[in-house]
């Protein structure tokens, strides 16, 4: 099993009638509502949760991708990465990841991953989203039908760029270069692994399947709700003749532990209502731009997980969300038991655990994080041990690896660097 | 209303024929348009019509390879083309007088009358056009018609929101026909229009709906500047959907083209 610890990165300060006074926590979001002085502290909160996870012995550490959100105050999960890269020692640095179809050229991405997997020595995991019709659409105006078409081209060029050894001309529709030849490139060999975070798009299933990419379904349901979309995917697995490896999959799921289910509840109640009742507040016009979704996918009768339940998330209270699967929360047992049925139940060897929950505070998830780690994540991982040696979606880091710190304490003296270097004083 | 298709290079493309008269060609806007659309029934009392729909729409066949605003215009050129027309009278609402805008700014010696109706194509930082693509179905009357009242009840007949088919088959359809309108229009419906227009050599009439929230008046202005000897007719008590809440008053506008 590979666990990543997971922030979203939620603005913890929307006021409580946020709901009621706006009409969307992304894209449109207030101004006002973000005070950068007081997102010094939350940035630096943030990552040292990340890095208190590392020291867990939590498999990874995962950031992604949003712009203009509430909820996800990480545009550029990169510049995140690379704090982690050096303040982190063993756990991968899950990039979930660029929406490449956002940079120009996708180039880009292939140089700063590289950097990535070369500062980390070789830890870096790469994702690569399609990105939510909010961000891709109508935070960064690109074409929603064309959006799938770009995305696929700046994946190609991505890859070629990782593993061709020589300078080359790319004749894209979208990209022209006359002159690709990425330097640095990354360690991890042919690339690093590649997770394909998705929401139910038929198509991308194969693009997995195809590339033996991981297929990492990142929702705020829960599992109960996803059995049916992993079945999906799983189903194609299978008619596609290739082995059933649950790291060919992922899956994003709320974690909160306490010592007694009761705890739990008391604890993490509010931050559990502040997420979903103001986080996910998405304006449906934001939701799905007309042609981003295929026909195929549509048929199948996918929508967009930001489109609410019937009647709304409010109406669910922390029986109801623990209940349906929404958040898996209790005492250390609780959540073993209910772990092991989600990951029996979707086949999934990644995990990514969101242990930070809407406005939580430092003290409450590293509570919450440390159980977590020290009493149920240990019985959970032998669970398919049949597929132990499978490291094919997983990173290949370097055996000895350097981190930050490393400098002596003083600078050396001239005589010092004479002796070092041989040359006569 | 005849539904037939004409075979073009890129797609079998769909369209609508009927009338008699002088041969004119009527471009849709992004919303598409049916064989019962009664403006098409006002304009073929006086005009042999031919409608095409744009890829996509309706049940025609969708053209991945038309992406952008050249793909566009060239595509409905060779529609024209196919239809063995020539120099019909160009006629476009919204989105579809974006197109035949551009149609007679890239051939000008080959369009000689051009009605536009409420055209998109061009932007204005002080008046931005509101985005389409972003507005839920219960606010689009107020977007569209002068009186948002009749205009709801136009846009929901027929229509039973309780059928579970319902959402998918609406969602297919705004994923078949936005889609495809996306690519010119969205997230800003302008792409380079501006710059062209003075290759416009036909006989223009600019037609605008009054209380037009969508693609407000001002741009009725900017098009008239930009096209040499073009003719405002503004219509009152009339929105974007002018064409709908105004129809005899658009068909004798065009009609002052001759």
């Amino acid at each position: 099993m590979k666990f990543t610890w997971f922030n979203l990165m939620p603005w913890p300060y929307l006021p409580d009638d946020f709901r009621e006074k706006n009409r969307s926590v992304w894209v449109d979001i207030d101004q006002k509502l973000f005070d950068p002085v007081k997102s010094h502290e939350v940035y630096n909160t943030y990552m040292d949760l990340l890095e208190y996870a590392d020291t867990l012995g939590f498999d990874g550490v995962g950031v992604n991708e949003h712009h203009q959100n509430g909820y996800g105050i990480m545009p550029s999960p990169n510049i995140i990465a690379a704090g982690l890269a050096r303040r982190t020692k063993d756990a991968a640095i899950v990039v979930l990841g660029n929406s490449i179809a956002l940079y120009n050229p996708p180039v880009r991405v292939a140089e700063e991953f590289a950097m990535l997997d070369c500062i980390s020595g070789g830890r870096l995991v790469a994702g690569f989203p399609v990105g939510t019709s909010m961000d891709t659409n109508y935070c960064y105006g690109q074409i929603p039908s064309l959006t799938r078409e770009k995305y696929q081209e700046a994946h190609d060029l991505i890859i070629k760029a990782w593993t061709t050894r020589e300078p080359f001309a790319f004749n894209g529709r979208y990209n022209k270069l006359r002159h690709v030849n990425i330097w640095p490139r990354p360690i991890q060999q042919p690339h690093p692994p590649v997770h394909i975070p998705g929401g139910g798009s038929v198509e991308t299933y194969d693009f997995c399947i195809d590339n033996t990419y991981s297929y990492s379904y990142l929702s705020f349901s829960g599992y109960l709700r996803a059995q049916a979309l992993m079945n999906g995917y799983w189903k194609r697995v299978e008619e596609r003749g290739v082995d059933k490896s649950p790291y060919r999959a992922g899956f994003a799921q709320t974690i909160l532990v306490a010592d007694t289910d009761e705890e739990a509840e008391r604890l993490y109640s509010e931050h559990v209502s502040y997420f979903y009742n103001r986080c996910l507040h998405v304006y449906p016009g934001f939701a799905d731009a007309p042609g981003y979704r295929t026909i195929k996918t549509i048929q199948t009768g996918a929508l967009s997980q930001y489109a609410p339940p019937r009647g709304g998330y409010t109406q669910l209270t922390w029986k109801e969300l623990t209940e349906q699967g929404h958040v898996i929360a209790g005492s250390p047992e609780t959540v073993r038991q209910r772990m092991e049925d989600l990951i029996k139940g979707l086949n999934v060897g990644n995990i990514f655990c969101l242990m930070h929950v809407g406005n939580m505070p430092a003290d409450k998830c590293m509570y919450s994080t440390k159980l977590f780690a020290e009493k149920v994540m240990p019985k959970l991982r032998n669970m398919f041990p049949d597929w132990d040696t499978d490291n094919r979606f997983w990173t290949s880091p370097l055996d000895k690896r350097v981190s930050s710190g490393r400098l002596p304490k003083e600078a050396p003296t001239g005589a010092d660097l004479a002796k070092a270097y041989g040359v006569e004083a | 209303m005849e539904l037939k298709t004409v075979q073009t290079p890129h797609v079998p493309v769909r369209y609508f024929e009927g009338g008699t008269g002088p041969d004119l060609v009527y471009l849709h806007g992004a919303g598409g348009v049916t064989a019962e659309d009664p403006f098409l029934g006002a304009l073929a009392a006086s005009h042999h019509v031919y409608a095409p729909l744009v890829p996509g729409y309706g049940d025609s066949e969708e053209a991945p390879e038309i992406r952008d605003m050249l793909d566009f215009t060239l595509h409905t050129w060779d529609v024209v083309e196919a239809l063995g027309l020539k120099d019909p009278i160009l006629v476009g609402h919204s989105m579809g007088g974006m197109i035949a805008a551009e149609m007679a700014a890239i051939a000008p010696n080959d369009v000689s009358r051009l009605a536009l109706i409420a055209p998109a194509g061009l932007w204005d930082d002080a008046h931005p056009v509101p985005d389409l693509f972003a507005t839920l179905p219960f606010e689009m009357p107020a977007l569209l018609f002068h009186d948002a009242e009749a205009g709801a009840a136009m846009m929901t007949a027929g229509r039973n929101v309780e059928d579970p088919g319902f959402l998918q088959a609406y969602l297919v359809t705004n994923a078949r026909q936005l889609g495809m309108a996306g690519r010119i229009l969205f997230p800003i419906p302008e792409r380079g229009l501006s710059t062209r227009l003075y290759r416009i050599k036909a006989r223009t009439v600019l037609i605008w709906g009054d209380s037009d929230r969508l693609m407000p008046p001002v741009y009725a202005h900017a098009f008239k500047k930009g096209i040499a000897g073009a003719q405002l007719v503004s219509i009152p008590e009339a929105g974007h959907m002018v064409i709908v809440e105004q129809t005899a008053a658009v068909v004798e506008a065009i009609g002052r083209l001759g």
